[in-house]
């Protein structure tokens, strides 16, 4: 068996093969992995035929099983009641049970791929399509895909890198990690295999922070899960970024329900009441810095999708994001509460004098912390407008005993 | 198939709220008693407003693990669930009766079975004696105690004292503790002076509070004279004005809470099987040998 590469891979993606079984006749084609076939899959075929009408087939990529009807419909295969009858585009031919595991056998890529998806992922629909998604069912072959699932397929989901595999007996296995540990021993890494052990992954960042919202850009790594199956993939996954695959799926489907920031403030009641008297129908420009300051995607890996309304896009880029934000997240509502007051204060004009750098320094002062860069500003490194003993410097000249910048207090009756 | 989802509060700031609610839907999922088990937040994820689309099941049990009928059980909690047509009526309450109302979710559209909140259920009696076994590590603490239910008070929500009056009367009549007292953070008879209310020499203290936070381990604490800054920490018991103070912390911490969520959920017509008596079994206090 050769090792595709990649090009071949594509190669063979983009003449697809119509009986599955191909590559025996290509040699460009991928080479699809030995696959033995699980008596569970055999199984679990002969009890959907038997759930069946006679002569109402499974299907499978390139062909279909069914049981036979005993000649007494000639628009259906025939084959004895107790016969099964395969049809592969070529003649239906009858045959036993044991006639059938040896068929089956022969292709057992294409019936393992039929029971990981109907029997073993199953119907719910938000973790069939992510599951489906992993390995482009939908648009590849079952010999394309098993071929790169032999190599490994990667996936990014968030700060997720996901690769998914085939074993010999056509089962898909997972492994989910930090994309910042891709290439890492497993053994290098704390394993887990528990879904809801992912929780506690995702409570602190490597600081050992709380992290209050899930898709910000702080999941901590040194973890693996190396070997998840299909289900436990889709429940880490969840656990991780919860409800992005149920969103992903809706908008895929062409109905992500969108919640716009008046709605949802609309909506809020009690000490979030407040909120919706930020729109005072003077434009939406406090809206754009609101998705400025939380939702871009250095903050948040969610794709923001709500506007400030339904007929006025906001002036703020959404992102990039695999998966969409569908209205305005606790989080921002949260923070809108404490804008919201702290904007209904007039702006007055102080008088104080800086010097050219030490403006440039409360600039570079406020982009530190707004970036989040201040843990990397090295402790003697003077040059940066951010370094502590600059600002310490900064202070020390500025602020009086009140802590007051350029001694002038706040409220003008305090003087 | 049959799914329980259950709906807290959770926070933006405190890691332990939704503890708690990760622990008893574990607990609940090891009985096999559902096919599936969720949770959702108001202030963590996945939120109020998303956690139906996650579920899988056509027969879903939405139990809020909040303390009292009120605003979040009244009417955040089926606002952001999206229940059509839900009005309190449904509940037909007088503040502590709640038991379920089944509506459609639109968010799923399907129907849910939306239950009472845990705090109000005859069965969080239980939970808060339990609680008080917890603390003392004695099964059968009781004689030569006093037993202190604390909760905020009526400034925020009416019923929230209707709640602690309940289970503290329950309590009483069941002749286990010396006495039994319902005292508040916001209202006489106040927490603050909790030694002047009692005559036992030992009292514990069992606030009715789903998670530990700001309320169970900075105020109370430093209300009740256990500390004079929560930073310090505090013994248990802890000695103040002579009087011995078993603090038991929030109520909603205790393993037996998976209890009352299921009986919610049976209340409202799910098929248990054997769980309720695995719980009991499994959250039991270990017998002093």
């Amino acid at each position: 068996m050769s090792d595709p590469t990649p090009a071949e891979t594509d190669a063979a993606a983009a003449e697809p093969a119509d009986d599955g079984d191909a590559s025996a006749d290509d040699p460009d084609a991928p080479a699809v992995p030995e696959i033995e076939l699980p008596s569970e899959a055999f199984d679990a075929v002969l009890d959907a035929l038997a759930d069946r009408e006679p002569g109402k087939p499974v299907r499978f990529e390139g062909f279909s099983v069914a049981r036979g009807t005993e000649g007494t419909d000639e628009d259906l295969p025939a084959g004895g009641a107790d016969e099964y009858v395969l049809a592969d585009g070529d003649r239906p031919t009858g045959m036993t049970e044991g006639d059938l595991h040896e068929a089956l056998a022969e292709r057992a890529a294409a019936v393992t791929d039929w029971y990981v998806f109907e029997r073993v992922v199953g119907e719910f629909g938000p973790r069939r399509a992510f599951l489906r998604w992993i390995e482009d069912a939908d648009g590849e072959t079952v010999a394309t895909r098993y071929a790169a699932l032999a190599e490994g397929i990667e996936r990014a989901w968030g700060e997720l890198r996901v690769t998914a595999r085939v074993t010999d007996r056509g089962e898909r296995r997972y492994d989910v990690r930090h994309v910042d540990d891709a290439g890492v021993l497993v053994d290098d890494l704390d394993v887990y295999d528990d879904p809801l052990d992912a929780r506690g992954l995702v409570t602190f960042d490597e600081k050992g922070r709380y992290r209050p919202l899930k898709t910000a850009l702080s999941l901590a790594g040194g973890w693996v899960f190396p070997d998840l199956s299909p289900r436990d993939l889709y429940e880490t996954v969840e656990t991780i970024y919860p409800a992005t695959v149920a969103n992903w799926h809706r908008e895929r489907e062409g109905d992500l329900d969108v919640t716009h920031w008046r709605e949802t403030m609309e909506r809020q009641s009690g000490i979030y009441g407040v909120v919706k008297t930020w729109d005072r129908g003077e434009g939406y420009e406090h809206v754009n810095w609101v998705a400025e300051a939380c939702c871009d995607d250095s903050q948040c890996l969610k794709r923001r999708e709500w506007q400030y309304d339904d007929e006025t896009d906001l002036d703020v880029d959404g992102g990039d994001g695999v998966f969409p934000c569908r209205e305005p997240c606790s989080v921002v509502v949260s923070a809108a509460r404490k804008w919201t007051r702290l904007e209904s204060e007039q702006p007055r004009t102080y008088e104080f004098d800086l010097t050219p750098s030490e403006k440039e320094q409360v600039e570079a002062i406020i982009d530190a912390v707004a970036d989040g860069r201040t843990d990397e500003i090295r402790e003697a490194d003077a040059k940066e407008g951010a370094n502590r003993y600059r600002t310490r410097f900064l202070r020390a000249k500025l602020f009086d005993e009140d802590g007051n910048l350029g001694g002038v207090p706040t409220e003008p009756d305090e003087e | 198939m049959q799914s329980l989802v259950i709906v807290a509060h959770g926070s933006h700031l405190n890691p332990e709220s939704s503890a708690p609610t990760y622990d008893h839907a574990d607990t609940i999922r090891a009985t096999g008693a559902f096919d599936e088990v969720r949770t959702g937040f108001w202030k963590e994820e996945p939120h109020f407003r998303e956690v139906l689309r996650t579920v899988e099941g056509d027969e879903v049990y939405v139990v809020p693990l909040f303390i009292s009928e009120g605003y979040f059980t009244e009417q955040v909690i089926p606002r952001e669930l999206r229940l059509a047509g839900w009005d309190v009526s449904e509940w037909d309450s007088d503040g502590l009766s709640a038991d379920q109302a089944t509506l459609v979710a639109e968010d799923i559209d399907r129907e849910v079975h939306y239950c009472g909140p845990v705090g109000t259920h005859r069965a969080m009696t239980d939970v808060i004696v339990r609680r008080a076994e917890s603390v003392t590590n004695d099964a059968d603490v009781g004689e030569g105690f006093g037993l202190a239910v604390v909760g905020h008070g009526t400034e925020r929500n009416e019923n929230s004292a209707k709640a602690i009056e309940y289970h503290a009367d329950r309590i009483a009549e069941r002749d286990r503790f010396d006495e039994v007292k319902a005292l508040y953070m916001d209202e006489d008879p106040e927490v603050d002076d909790l030694p002047e209310h009692f005559e036992s020499d030992d009292v514990v203290l069992v606030p009715l509070f789903i998670a530990d936070g700001y309320h169970t381990q900075e105020d109370i604490p430093e209300d009740v004279g256990l500390c004079e800054d929560h930073t310090e920490g505090y013994d248990v018991p802890e000695t103040v004005d002579g009087t011995r103070i078993w603090y038991a912390g929030a109520v909603g911490t205790e393993p037996l809470m998976a209890d009352v969520v299921l009986e919610r959920a049976a209340d409202a017509g799910a098929d248990l099987g054997t769980a309720l008596d695995d719980v009991r079994e499994t959250t039991r206090v270990a017998t002093g040998d």
